[in-house]
């Protein structure tokens, strides 16, 4: 864990001695329990829509990003509300770590039409323009024009926003990855492309799927790249804030791969998974490398915050959720006219 | 109203060149669009007047320009992507089916995408099989899509004016065989609706509904049908989506006989639905079953004595509705 350590080191400096110190100190403990509490919420919301799933109270699947706070939080929490995102099939975290409201999420996902896309989308296709997120995408890497276009719009439109490509490492086998990211580096745009590697295309593991090396990839293009622990969501926080800026700055594109693992299935309904991983390796996961568990560890031994503190935080995005799965339950389905509008602007 | 002659290229050029200097968030991505203004030199000059940033060559990756186009689009801006040839859509079809034309729907009407694609369709120019298809009907299928198939300078300019407006992917089609085409366009200010047929010549005993590369053929059918007394009336939709089907059934129930003819391949394409259209919407006036013209069902030969049998001409079309008018 020497990444870690040093993380925590390089965001020491700013709390040492003086008045100023302690200041900058409370703000970066605010700034932890806020990342904190935004994974508790994916945490959280993701247990619930299992659940729903569990009860036959939700239309269709969902792919659950449980195991993977870190990430989105880390990434998200880096940027600014008017900076874009697009998602994956995985959406759900990224699209509660750019700011959606836990309520038309899950209204969203019971296809209400309270939800996002008045329930038009569903699990797969939430969209918040609003918190900059251009989408979830249901197409393995479909978004990675998407997001590099957004890029060359706000180049082209002056503006120094950033976009943010979120996919996993089965993205890598899709080929329109590989021809943005030799265009973004072309042209310098301000793209970062998060590749959360989660181990599993779907129920094959990765090994099975993918020559060569992750990071090789994007290297290839002359793109900065870097690899970092996906669970520390201090480490994940840090190094997106240095490529955001260097994407700022106009020093174009770069690709970060983020070292994760999904607790779940492929999605709600992979339960018998035995064939393509083991138990033991869910476990240990869970046991040793929970990102909430990491952060909450990290705080305490600094003495920045307490158990007691954490448990709050906890209580309450708990109850938060459960008010807006039940706002979700208890609203309305759309009115059947809305089948045919919408479909052109 | 000034009147000039125009190619169908210069048309299209113009179209763009004045929405360009209209608004600035127009711009235009695709290979070899910038100095070498495309290999049928359709874009010469606009590199020129606004500049390497709005006129971008991209590398050979149609996926990946079609996406970035979307994006664009997605938040603020105007692209016109350039898909050199029609039978390059099929490279970029995840962009253009799964991702531009549902991006609306499925985010519940909060999101748009003002985005055209032009590229080409149209057989005979000794291409083979991956350089003449005519895939207009693949992506009229998809909802979301609106799709534009001019046949005359003047539809071209205006239609071009009204794609770039529209809020829509908007998939625009220009015969490659048609861009040294001439025709009167107004040096005014105009655009072309979508949803609105034109007819292209006035007839009584039987409805010539053309598309594209088809409506010359069609006119030059006509005329050999006018020597034998036989009256054609031909119809050019304009737009396969929207469809202006109420013209097309106007005209059948006046003529009681339809022929349609298109470039695309015959079966399950624009033919189809449109003599469908036709047959629905007027079925008890008809005498005749709504006959369909479109492409052979091969992959389109090189050899200029196999490629010509590919697709209608004035005279298989001429026998057809003479056989239609019972005048054999």
């Amino acid at each position: 864990m020497t990444k870690k350590t040093e993380s925590a080191t390089r965001r020491r400096p700013a709390t040492e001695g003086g008045v100023e110190g302690s200041k900058s100190e409370a703000i970066d403990v605010e700034h932890w329990l806020h990342a904190y509490e935004q994974m508790a919420k994916i945490r959280e919301f993701e247990e619930k829509v299992n659940e729903l799933y569990m009860k036959a109270l939700m239309p269709g699947l969902a792919h659950l990003y449980s195991g993977q706070e870190a990430v989105a939080v880390g990434v998200c929490e880096a940027l600014r509300k008017d900076d874009y995102v697009t998602s994956t099939h995985r959406g759900h975290g990224h699209c509660l770590a750019k700011g959606a409201s836990i309520n038309l999420m899950f209204a969203e996902l019971l296809g209400k039409e309270a939800g996002y896309c008045r329930g038009k989308g569903g699990s797969m296709h939430i969209a918040d323009p609003d918190s900059g997120n251009l989408g979830a995408n249901a197409i393995v890497g479909g978004s990675a024009g998407i997001a590099t276009g957004a890029a060359f719009s706000a180049r082209m439109r002056g503006t120094d926003q950033v976009a943010v490509c979120f996919f996993g490492e089965g993205a890598l086998g899709q080929g329109l990855l590989y021809e943005v990211m030799n265009m973004a580096s072309l042209w310098k745009l301000p793209v970062l492309y998060v590749c959360e590697n989660n181990q599993y295309n779907e129920y094959t593991h990765y090994s099975e799927t993918l020559a060569g090396e992750v990071p090789a990839r994007a290297k290839a293009f002359g793109i900065h790249t870097e690899t970092v622990d996906g669970q520390d969501v201090q480490l994940v926080n840090e190094t997106v804030q240095r490529l955001v800026e260097r994407a700022r700055r106009g020093e174009g594109p770069a690709f970060l791969e983020c070292l994760t693992y999904r607790y779940y299935g492929h999605h709600v309904g992979d339960i018998s998974r035995a064939y393509y991983r083991s138990k033991e390796e869910e476990q240990q996961w869970r046991d040793t490398r929970d990102p909430l568990k990491l952060l909450a560890d990290k705080l305490i031994s600094q003495n920045l915050t307490d158990q007691k503190v954490l448990d709050q935080i906890y209580a309450n995005v708990k109850t938060e959720v459960e008010t807006g799965m039940q706002f979700a339950i208890d609203a309305p389905y759309p009115d059947q006219v809305e089948v045919d509008q919408d479909v052109y602007a | 109203m000034a009147e000039r002659e125009l190619t169908f290229a210069e048309a299209i050029r113009e179209a763009l060149a004045e929405e360009m200097r209209r608004d600035d968030r127009i711009f235009i991505v695709g290979e070899d669009v910038a100095e070498a203004g495309t290999p049928f030199k359709v874009l010469s000059g606009l590199v020129e007047e606004f500049g390497k940033k709005r006129v971008l060559d991209s590398p050979i990756s149609e996926p990946g320009f079609s996406g970035i186009g979307v994006g664009a689009a997605m938040t603020g801006m105007r692209p016109v992507v350039d898909i050199m040839f029609g039978d390059f859509l099929t490279l970029a079809m995840d962009q253009i089916v799964n991702q531009a034309a549902k991006v609306h729907y499925m985010s519940g009407g909060k999101m748009k995408v003002p985005i055209v694609f032009r590229t080409t369709l149209g057989a005979t120019r000794r291409s083979a099989a991956q350089h003449s298809q005519s895939l207009h009907a693949w992506v009229s299928h998809v909802p979301g899509l609106k799709v534009v198939i001019p046949s005359t300078p003047y539809d071209a300019k205006g239609l071009m004016k009204t794609a770039i407006r529209d809020e829509n992917p908007v998939v625009f089609f220009e015969d490659k065989m048609m861009y040294k085409l001439k025709g009167s366009v107004p040096a005014e200010e105009y655009t072309i609706p979508f949803g609105v047929a034109d007819i292209k010549r006035r007839g009584e005993d039987i409805t010539l509904v053309a598309t594209s590369s088809m409506v010359q053929v069609a006119i030059g059918a006509a005329e050999k049908l006018s020597q034998i007394g036989i009256s054609a009336e031909v119809i050019d939709p304009r737009t396969t989506k929207p469809l202006d089907k109420q013209t097309l059934v106007d005209s059948a129930k006046k003529t009681s006989r339809a022929i349609v003819i298109d470039e695309g391949y015959e079966s399950y394409g624009v033919t189809a639905e449109l003599a469908s259209v036709i047959a629905d919407g007027a079925f008890y006036y008809l005498d005749a079953p709504v006959k369909r013209m479109g492409a052979m069902d091969v992959p389109i030969p090189f050899s200029p004595v196999l490629e010509d049998l590919t697709v209608p001409t004035e005279e298989t079309v001429f026998e057809m509705a003479k056989t239609l008018c019972r005048r054999n």
